[in-house]
């Protein structure tokens, strides 16, 4: 049986924030007496993440997600609840745990800005105490993977974004951990480069093993790559399971086009009684309910003169941006 | 703690250090010119303190050069360690880099405190040197093991309280995320390391002494040159620095239980 390799129970979180009013007044009034609010960021949540899985944390921008993940890795210290990671409570940030984990953020960076990313490699490796050759080995083993080389040796500050990101990845495992939080990994990247870096995760869990929690705004990121998503809505989580059953709930229906041979099929076929979505010409988009594909389609095809039809799933954004949307929205 | 391990990580952080610091020759040029005019201007304006009084606050101005050179020395020391690596903190914790930092398996304030180092400093600390081995020679000491004993000694607490002051208020970035004026008002306090401290008022004496203890970083190792040291104050020295680091090591573990990161 695979264990849990991360332990979260009724974990809460709240910040004290300062309210300033807008305008001269408000700024003076703000330097002089500052008014703080207790803001609860996180509200008593609980759930379980196994070894080996990669978990994807869905929610709109400041629903909480970058909090819990820098609850799990030990920066910041929750005000209630428990965490276990890898059996270490992650704020004591002991160093066995340390060896155990990396955190990767698309919008900051570790790199140093004036030196060729090697030197950041080898830093990295004295720190996590390892030998020159066994560094070596990794930096060799990391960067084929990554497909880079001769970037290695480009003072950072000269690298594209992609190129960058890459090293930055190559920084943060050459100690070879079992559990990787990525905040917005491909943050800013072109599509390809995007593409490598999801390739490239995939890769390092089938070989590693290593868990990996995810937050991004790039449904291919989540989709591509996490089987399981947690969705975060205002600190609490709305939804925690497989990513399919999360659409299949969202999305009952699917979008067929029919091209009618004729534009008298095509009103007839409005006419029919099937939810229209839209209509140019002989071509009509008809919204059906998955479970009534096949017979729908059966009666069509009986009925009308049809030239071709298509399937289309809805845009996976368009869905999972209705999760993501601040009001009203139960799953 | 394996100091092995914290060895071979300073190494590094010293060859990534020049490396980045050699990228830019100008810099470094510039800062080496500045290092040797600053001193030119110091050594002539305690002259013209000096001008018309041939002592201040009981000393010579021959004397008053320990003092220069033993300040110019913890300059040296604050320009190439403490000030690259301790404004550093400022950025990390305004940008959220210090996440990094903190998981990284080592001491976080032993790689704050030392990451960086600025090679035109080590400048000013030679400077310092030659100047006090001047002072050695026209002040006619007599360089013996008790002398060397207590120079070292006094002169290590001095960096121990430097460095202290410096991480304090650094730390206390971590609520109030721009402490850039209390560093240069740090900074404007140590000028008056390069006087004597008798050379000012009493109630002067008292808060250089108790509240911001200047007078400790110059004047006591400054004694121990001209033998007019008493153990007493060595003493004292001593235990101040070493409250001084014990509260600094404190101050920024209490300080980390409050570090919120940077938004993403």
């Amino acid at each position: 049986m695979v264990q849990n390799i991360i332990d979260v129970k009724n974990l809460s979180k709240s910040f004290d924030i300062s309210l300033k009013e807008p305008g001269f007044k408000g700024t003076i009034k703000h330097f002089f007496r500052r008014q703080t609010k207790s803001l609860r960021v996180i509200k008593d949540i609980s759930f379980e993440i196994k070894e080996g899985e990669i978990v994807g944390f869905l929610g709109a921008n400041g629903a909480g997600k970058t909090t819990i993940l820098k609850m799990l890795c030990g920066l910041i210290y929750p005000s209630k609840g428990s965490i276990l990671v890898s059996g270490y409570l992650p704020f004591m940030r002991k160093e066995n745990f340390l060896k155990n984990i990396t955190l990767i953020m698309g919008q900051k960076q570790q790199l140093i800005w004036d030196l060729p990313p090697i030197e950041s490699f080898y830093l990295n490796a004295s720190i996590y105490d390892l030998d020159k050759f066994e560094a070596k080995r990794r930096i060799k083993k990391l960067s084929d993977m990554l497909e880079i080389d001769k970037e290695l040796f480009i003072p950072v500050r000269k690298l594209s974004l992609g190129q960058r990101m890459k090293s930055e990845l190559l920084a943060a495992l050459i100690h070879e951990p079992n559990i990787l939080f990525l905040d917005e990994p491909t943050l800013g990247l072109d599509i390809n480069a995007q593409r490598n870096l999801r390739k490239f995760l995939q890769k390092y869990n089938e070989e590693t093993n290593a868990t990996i929690c995810l937050t991004s705004h790039y449904m291919k990121d989540i989709t591509s790559l996490c089987k399981r998503v947690i969705c975060v809505h205002e600190g609490s989580i709305s939804y925690d399971g497989t990513l399919d059953l999360l659409l299949k709930k969202l999305s009952p229906f699917k979008e067929i086009l029919i091209i009618c041979r004729s534009e008298e099929d095509a009103i007839k076929l409005e006419n029919f009684g099937f939810t229209v979505k839209n209509k140019i010409k002989n071509e009509i988009t008809i919204k059906i309910e998955n479970n009534s594909i096949t017979s729908s389609l059966k009666t069509i095809l009986n009925n009308f003169d049809i030239e071709d039809f298509f399937i289309n799933e809805p845009p996976i954004d368009e869905i999972i941006g209705r999760v993501l949307s601040k009001k009203g929205y139960e799953i | 703690m394996n100091s092995r391990k914290y060895l071979k990580v300073y190494k590094k952080f010293l060859h990534t250090s020049f490396a980045s610091e050699l990228e830019y020759k100008t810099n470094i040029l510039i800062d080496l010119i500045t290092a040797i005019l600053s001193l030119i201007g110091s050594i002539f304006l305690l002259s013209i303190f000096f001008q018309n009084n041939g002592y201040i606050g009981g000393w010579k101005f021959e004397q008053a050069l320990i003092i220069q050179g033993i300040y110019t020395i913890l300059n040296g020391i604050t320009n190439t360690w403490f000030n690259p690596n301790l404004t550093e903190i400022v950025k990390h914790i305004r940008e959220g880099t210090l996440d990094f930092v903190l998981l990284k398996p080592i001491d976080s304030q032993f790689f704050i405190s030392f990451k960086k180092i600025n090679p035109s400093g080590f400048l000013e600390i030679m400077l310092g040197f030659f100047l006090l081995f001047f002072c050695i020679r026209v002040n006619q000491i007599n360089l013996n093991l008790n002398f060397l004993t207590l120079s070292s000694i006094t002169i290590s607490c001095s960096i121990c309280i430097l460095y202290s002051l410096w991480f304090f208020i650094s730390t206390t970035t971590i609520w109030f995320v721009k402490t850039w004026n209390a560093i240069e008002v740090l900074r404007s306090f140590l000028y008056i390391g390069r006087f004597p401290l008798n050379s000012f008022s009493f109630s002067l004496r008292i808060f250089f002494s108790v509240f911001i203890p200047i007078a400790f970083i110059t004047t006591i190792p400054s004694e121990v040159f001209l033998g007019l040291s008493q153990l007493w104050k060595i003493s004292l020295e001593i235990i101040v620095a070493t409250v001084f680091l014990i509260t600094s090591r404190k101050f920024w573990l209490f300080a980390l239980k409050f570090y919120s990161s940077a938004s993403s």
